[in-house]
């Protein structure tokens, strides 16, 4: 423990970069499986294409989609991006899935009042299947949201940023506490975010708790 | 894809075959130690209802765990080899196994539980020959997601010098080599859909066909 005291200003640089990592391919995987979410929830042929496609994409190890990005998109293996875009992938395999559930339980007779009343589509999907989706949804995105900031460290290993850093560092200098320092920060960090994304969850959804 | 068919890297003691045997071996031990342990803790605690809040706790804890810090770490305390990759592994393979087994057997129907007792089982008896029978389609699901994890991240510990297929990233990377690079993620990739396609045959085998799902085409 005594690392993180004595090395404060790296032990913050560190997380805030780990912290930039993992939070923006939550939000980017996010936003883009809400329409694929609801393209499998309303389409058998969708589901059945795009649910298998994601467990594949969960076999791919996180270490070779990160060697492998630079190649496909043409940056250079240091380049933030190899951690960023295989995130996002996971995150969307993982809220599509979470996403579709979600608007699918959506109950029908709450659907068939809402046309009756003369929602318009858009309208009827952004106030209320999709808040009545939220508790499911956000279930997904704070599964999505801690292993991705355990994978961020992943990208330390071809030498990317983040608490991976102080992973390797200490490895090659044999310093276990700086390898600890890492391994406490990823935790609380994942717990802080899982914390934050059930309060988030429970104050968009009040009626979730109303006769309980 | 030239790298993956070239003949010569079929054979000898780094050879595709090898680290794929290798890779395999990690990931069966690693799910044989992680369901010895995680099975009965989470039937445990499901059938006995008490300590429900731990079992959730720890396993997202345990969730959130960086598996390459786990790896470096007991490689800084034990010394390299393998023993390292399986802390590493079974520790990543508990939390699904465990909340599936705990989940699954609190979803039994209680009117069935009810009735095992009513017919005049022990207590034993209901867990062993009701709850689990009855929870196996769920523990199946946790068995088989952790299973994917395992095979995916036994790559990392090629990191520390041990073997598997995660050699042929770690050796390709250092070498600039994208062909092994990327042979290594295709195989570990293929394994895994292998590995899951194994366990869906014997959860075909084990679980009971009255508790397959009614009308749906899914094998979960």
């Amino acid at each position: 423990m005594t690392w993180i005291f004595e090395n404060w200003e790296r032990f913050w640089e560190v997380t805030a970069v780990h912290l930039r990592l993992s939070v923006v391919p939550v939000l980017i995987g996010f936003v883009l499986a809400i329409p694929i979410g609801w393209w499998a929830s309303r389409s058998q042929t969708a589901r059945a294409i795009l649910f298998p496609f994601a467990n594949v994409l969960f076999t791919i190890p996180s270490i070779a989609l990160i060697v492998i990005t630079p190649v496909l998109i043409g940056v250079k293996i240091l380049d933030e991006i190899n951690v960023i875009v295989p995130l996002v992938v996971y995150t969307v395999a993982l809220m599509v899935r979470a996403v579709a559930d979600a608007l699918a339980a959506v109950p029908g007779n709450v659907v068939a009042a809402a046309n009756a009343m003369g929602f318009r589509p858009l309208r009827r999907f952004l106030t209320v299947d999709f808040p009545l989706a939220l508790p499911v949804t956000i279930a997904g995105l704070r599964v999505a949201t801690v292993s991705n900031i355990s994978m961020v460290s992943v990208g330390a290993l071809v030498g990317l940023g983040g608490y991976g850093q102080l992973f390797t560092e200490g490895y090659q200098t044999d310093n276990t506490d700086k390898v600890l320092a890492g391994l406490i920060g990823t935790v609380v960090l994942a717990l802080l975010a899982d914390g934050l994304l059930l309060l988030v969850g429970r104050l968009l959804t009040p009626w979730a708790r109303v006769g309980r | 894809m030239g790298w993956l068919f070239d003949p010569a890297h079929w054979s000898g003691s780094s050879g595709i075959p090898v680290r794929l045997l290798e890779h395999f071996g990690y990931t069966l031990l690693t799910m044989v130690i992680a369901a010895l342990i995680a099975i009965p803790l989470g039937a445990f605690v499901g059938h006995t209802g008490k300590g429900g809040f731990v079992i959730v706790g720890l396993s997202n804890a345990l969730r959130a765990l960086p598996t390459t810090a786990v790896l470096i770490l007991v490689v800084l305390w034990a010394g390299l080899g393998d023993f390292p990759v399986y802390v590493a592994l079974v520790l990543l393979a508990i939390p699904p196994i465990m909340a599936g087994t705990y989940a699954g057997v609190r979803a039994v129907d209680p009117v069935t539980v009810d009735a095992a007792r009513g017919v005049g089982m022990r207590e034993s008896g209901v867990l062993l020959q009701v709850e689990i029978p009855n929870a196996l389609p769920l523990i199946f699901g946790g068995f088989r997601g952790a299973a994917l994890q395992v095979v995916a991240t036994a790559t990392i510990a090629a990191y520390t010098g041990a073997g598997g297929l995660g050699r042929f990233v770690f050796d390709g990377l250092a070498l600039q080599d994208f062909g092994q690079m990327l042979a290594g993620a295709v195989l570990v990739a293929l394994l895994a859909v292998l590995v899951d396609l194994g366990f869906a045959g014997l959860q075909r085998l084990t679980v009971s066909p009255g508790l397959r799902p009614v009308g749906t085409g899914g094998n979960r």
